[in-house]
Parts: structure tokens; C-alpha cells; sequence
């Protein structure tokens, strides 16, 4: 069907194991989520970010890495208390700060895979390993 | 990466939510990193316990980890509080945020850190937590991780906050980094110019190396130290606590000293070498310029990393039948500060005015909410986190200038 012909599937790295689905938001910078992400509201608030103002809850979140304090962690346990987290992370490469926070959010995870080919507005479905990607509007029947 | 049956077990869930947790945070920082395998850990440290950093949001997860069953495998020591736990109300720490630290505590307790009795502090090993040449660990605090490896010989990397508590449920850690032979040889030769005396000036010596060598793994040459130098433990512990608060560095060796490099003399690096001095930038690097906001200074600390016994009888000995005019804390390790307590150490410093707290770290504490403005310290680890994260303005100083400040 439709949806067959135009999904890509790409194979990534593991870091939380889980199925997750949602529509992409994609940032071309690191996000720090200690002062970056406001763990009450779910919006981006580090000034000048690509992403400033907008709301990464239930959105397959993607972005190259992590960066800033450790503390960041816990700004993404913050978020999924609040039921704000991402749906799901996709990075081109993990770092300890986002990983751990995935994992203690219990938010699935996968890096490695490239993250050029994913645009904001994509459906993305996480599963495992696999990350399937359908270009905007061709999985708007849903 | 390999993993055990025991290993696939626990991720499967089969020893419950918390341990499936942990050894997730485990496996995934060992991808991370490159790791083939988990190797085991003897014993783990444990950062993140202020709560002023860990905030709301990090102790609800702590919180939430200990009603999954989170229960430390190996024994597991604690990095220091943001108060005294006993004396907060003498800090001046009021009793909403003291409840808040309180509960953090609580929740390590129940974990079976320390025994069920966790003795907060950045200084393990000298309350009796000396790994042995060649142990493998997983420590946290960046003064720890360089002191065990440099001066013990045994091997751990950074670990993080939450890593480490990962690390200690599971018993295990991965096999990268500084547990690997290839990654302990030094990569940069220094020589320091203007030869250190004191322990502050190894501190300053060691901002200076930290600067300019980020995460190296330094060979120390011609230092003038030898194995029955007075107070060589300190200078150690106060060298490579600066070199890990303004650099990354978790590892160093010094020629003759160390036992890596006592062991191998062909751990030297060739190559880059690197000369430091004087010893007065090193001071100046952190330090805030006089003619600043806060005018006079306002508190001496002492104790960072928390002060040894020689370090409290030093300045028992500078204040003894004297009066300080401005507030002078000493933090140290609660059993330390007993024994100084015994010998009467802490009387002749409470004589002058001055006091020793115990669990507590002041860079993580409230200092600027306290009402401090500006802190002169002998430490540069103190004076680079007094700025950053405490937000005071620091003279970074000799002790002995420390002390006279406060007594003139």
C-alpha cells in the first residue's frame, strides 16, 4: 500500500529498547537539556536554538547529541512525569547525558542512523533497532 | 558486546525492574564508549547527592528507583552533601531545604549505600576506601577518580551521577577507558618551571596543567617530591583535584612517586612536553580581581577536596590562641573530623571562631544564598566551583594567606 512504497526503514543502534511512534521534530544542533528543554512545559527555551519555543512532547525527537551538564538526565525523567517527553530519540550519535535520561524515562532510543534523511513533519515509527520513515503527507490518511 | 547468561538474565528482568534498570544504563554507556564486555567492580562512589543540583526532578527518580528495589551489590561510598547533617542550622541552612537534603540521604540509605549509613565525602580513601593497585572501580567524583587512579593505581573512569548508582546496583562496569592498559600511558611530558612547595601550590600547579591539557594523561618530571615527603599524599590529593576541575584529567603519573610509574618507567610520555609556571598564574587564573563588587572577603574555606587530619591540624596550629574576624570553615569527612575532635583540633579552631563542618561541600552548597559574596580558599577544585556553580566571587590564595586574611 501506499504507506509500503514510500516508507524508508534504517537500521540503528539500541540504546533504550521499546516501541514508539510519532511525527518527527528534528533539530540540526545538540540539544542540553539542563536549561535547554523546561522539564514543567516541554518547550525548548535555549535562546537562539533552532528548536526554541517548540514543544518535544510526543514528538519523535531528533537531533545529532547531547551536550551541557549531566544534570540533563533528569530534565527528560522530569519531562516524562509531566507526560511531556518525547514519544522517542533518534540521534546520529549518543552521549551518556541523553541515553541515561532515555533510559530512566524509559523513553525509546536509537542513534547511528542518519539523521540527514529525517525531516521535521516525517512520521517516524521507532521499534527496536528499526526506525521506519514516512516522508510527510504520505501517512496522513492514518 | 559480550554479555554474560547472568547479565542477558537481568536485562530479561529476571532480578527485578531496578536491576534490569541498571544494568541498561550500564550496557548502553558501554556501547557508548566502545566496551566488548562488563568487567566487575569492587567497589563504587557516588556523585550527585546535593540537592541543590540533583533538584526536584532528580530525587523523585531516586525516589522511584528505590520503591523498583534498588539495592547497591558492592560496597559503595557517598560524595559530600550540600550541608552538615548534623549541623546545618550552625551553616545557617534553613530547615525546608535541609529536609529536601535530608530525604536524599534517606533515599541512598535505603539503597544500601554505606552500609545503610553513607558517610558523605569527596575523600573515600581516607576513611578507609583504598583500592589496590590494579582494582578496578567505578568511582564519580572527579578528585576521587584522579586520586585512585594516580596515587592507588587502581582503574576507574568518570562515571557519572546516575551511572554510578548504575554501576553499584549491578556490581559491574564496562571494560573501557582507564581500565584498559593501552589508555593509562601518559600523553604529555610536563615540567614545572617554578617548582610547588605548599599543597596549595600543587593545587595551583595543577589548574594550570588542567588548562592547558584538557583530558591528557600527564608524566609529572622533576617535581620536588620523595616517598617520605611530608604531607605527599595531600600535595597529590590537592594536584590532581585542580588538574580534574579545570582539565578532565583522571589520571597522572609523577616520575618516581606514583605507583604506575614507579612499576613502568616506559609509561613516559615522548613527545609533547609541556612547561608550566610561574605558579602565580596558576592563583591569578582563579581568582577574582580585587577591585570587584565585594570588596573584602567574606568567608575562608578549607577542605576541598575534604581536608586530612594533617590538613585541620595545620590550621589548628595557625589559629590556636588566636581570634578570626570573618568566618572560617573547614569541611572534612565526618571520621576525620572525630579524630581531630579527640585531639583537640577542633576545639583550638572553634576557640578562634573558626568551625569544621562535616558531609559538606560548599561548592555545592547554598553559599551565595547564605549571603557570602566573596571566599578566599588555598584550592583551585573550591575556587573554579565557587564561581561556577556556587556563583561567588573566590580569591584563590596560599593558605597561609588564607589564614591571615581572616585573622588581620
Amino acid at each position: 500500500m501506499k504507506e509500503q512504497e514510500d516508507a524508508v526503514v534504517f537500521m540503528g543502534r539500541v540504546i533504550k529498547d521499546g516501541v514508539a511512534e510519532g511525527e518527527a521534530l528534528v533539530s540540526p544542533e545538540p540539544i542540553g537539556f539542563l536549561g535547554g528543554v523546561d522539564g514543567a512545559t516541554g518547550l525548548v527555551t535555549e535562546r537562539g536554538h533552532p528548536l526554541e519555543g517548540q514543544s518535544v512532547a510526543g514528538k519523535v525527537l531528533v537531533f545529532p547529541g547531547g551536550k551541557g551538564s549531566t544534570v540533563g538526565s533528569y530534565v527528560l525523567y522530569q519531562l516524562a512525569r509531566n507526560r511531556l517527553a518525547p514519544a522517542a530519540i533518534i540521534n546520529q550519535e549518543s552521549e551518556p547525558i541523553v541515553a541515561v535520561g532515555a533510559i530512566i524515562s524509559d523513553i525509546p532510543m536509537v542513534d547511528r542512523v542518519p539523521i540527514a534523511r529525517i525531516r521535521t513533519g516525517d512520521f517516524v515509527r521507532v521499534a527496536g533497532s528499526e526506525v521506519t520513515l514516512w516522508p510527510a503527507g504520505t501517512r496522513a490518511a492514518e | 558486546m559480550y554479555l554474560t547468561d547472568e547479565e542477558r538474565a537481568w536485562l530479561a528482568g529476571d532480578a527485578g525492574p531496578a536491576t534490569r534498570r541498571a544494568l541498561e544504563i550500564v550496557v548502553a554507556l558501554a556501547r557508548i564508549y566502545g566496551a566488548e564486555r562488563l568487567i566487575p567492580v569492587e567497589s563504587v562512589q557516588i556523585s550527585g547527592v546535593s540537592y541543590r543540583n540533583l533538584g526536584d526532578a532528580g530525587v523523585e527518580f531516586l525516589r522511584h528507583w528505590v520503591e523498583e528495589g534498588a539495592r547497591v551489590r558492592v560496597p559503595t561510598t557517598l560524595n559530600p552533601a550540600a550541608m552538615d547533617m548534623v549541623d546545618w542550622t550552625a551553616q545557617g541552612i534553613d530547615a525546608d531545604f535541609a529536609a529536601h537534603q535530608q530525604e536524599v540521604l534517606a533515599l541512598f540509605s535505603a539503597m544500601g549505600v554505606g552500609g545503610g549509613a553513607p558517610v558523605p565525602t569527596c575523600t573515600p580513601y581516607l576513611i578507609g576506601s583504598r583500592p589496590a593497585m590494579g582494582a578496578h572501580v567505578a568511582w564519580a567524583e572527579s578528585s576521587a577518580v584522579v586520586f585512585a587512579n594516580s596515587v592507588l593505581g587502581a582503574r576507574t573512569n568518570r562515571e557519572g551521577g546516575p551511572g554510578a548508582i548504575a554501576a553499584a546496583i549491578v556490581g559491574r562496569t564496562g571494560a573501557y577507558g582507564l581500565h584498559l592498559d593501552a589508555q593509562r600511558r601518559s600523553t604529555v611530558l610536563v615540567k614545572a618551571n617554578d617548582p610547588p612547595r605548599t599543597i596549595a601550590d600543587y593545587s595551583a600547579l595543577g589548574a594550570l596543567v588542567g588548562q592547558q591539557t584538557r583530558n591528557a594523561v600527564p608524566y609529572f618530571v622533576g617535581l620536588p617530591l620523595d616517598l617520605e615527603e611530608p604531607l605527599l599524599e595531600e600535595k597529590l590529593k590537592a594536584l590532581g583535584a585542580a588538574m580534574a576541575a579545570t582539565g578532565s584529567v583522571a589520571l597522572y603519573h609523577v616520575a618516581g612517586i606514583t605507583p604506575e610509574a614507579r612499576a613502568d618507567p616506559q609509561l613516559a610520555a615522548t613527545g609533547e612536553t609541556l612547561a608550566v609556571g610561574p605558579l602565580a598564574e596558576g592563583y591569578a587564573a582563579l581568582s577574582d580581581p580585587a577591585d570587584s563588587d565585594a570588596a573584602d572577603i567574606d568567608l575562608v574555606w578549607i577542605g576541598c577536596p575534604h581536608a586530612s587530619l594533617h590538613e585541620i591540624a595545620y590550621v589548628a596550629a595557625a589559629l590556636d590562641g588566636r581570634t578570626l574576624r570573618i568566618p572560617l570553615w573547614v569541611t572534612s569527612a565526618r571520621p576525620v573530623k572525630a579524630v581531630a575532635e579527640m585531639q583537640g583540633l577542633v576545639a583550638k579552631i572553634e576557640a578562634a571562631g573558626g568551625r569544621v563542618f562535616a558531609d559538606a561541600c560548599l561548592a555545592i552548597g547554598p553559599v551565595r544564598e547564605l549571603g557570602y559574596r566573596l571566599v578566599a580558599t588555598p584550592s583551585a577544585k573550591g575556587a573554579y566551583y565557587l564561581r561556577n556553580l556556587a556563583q561567588v566571587s573566590v580569591q584563590f590564595a596560599p593558605l597561609d594567606a588564607c589564614l591571615e586574611a581572616a585573622l588581620r
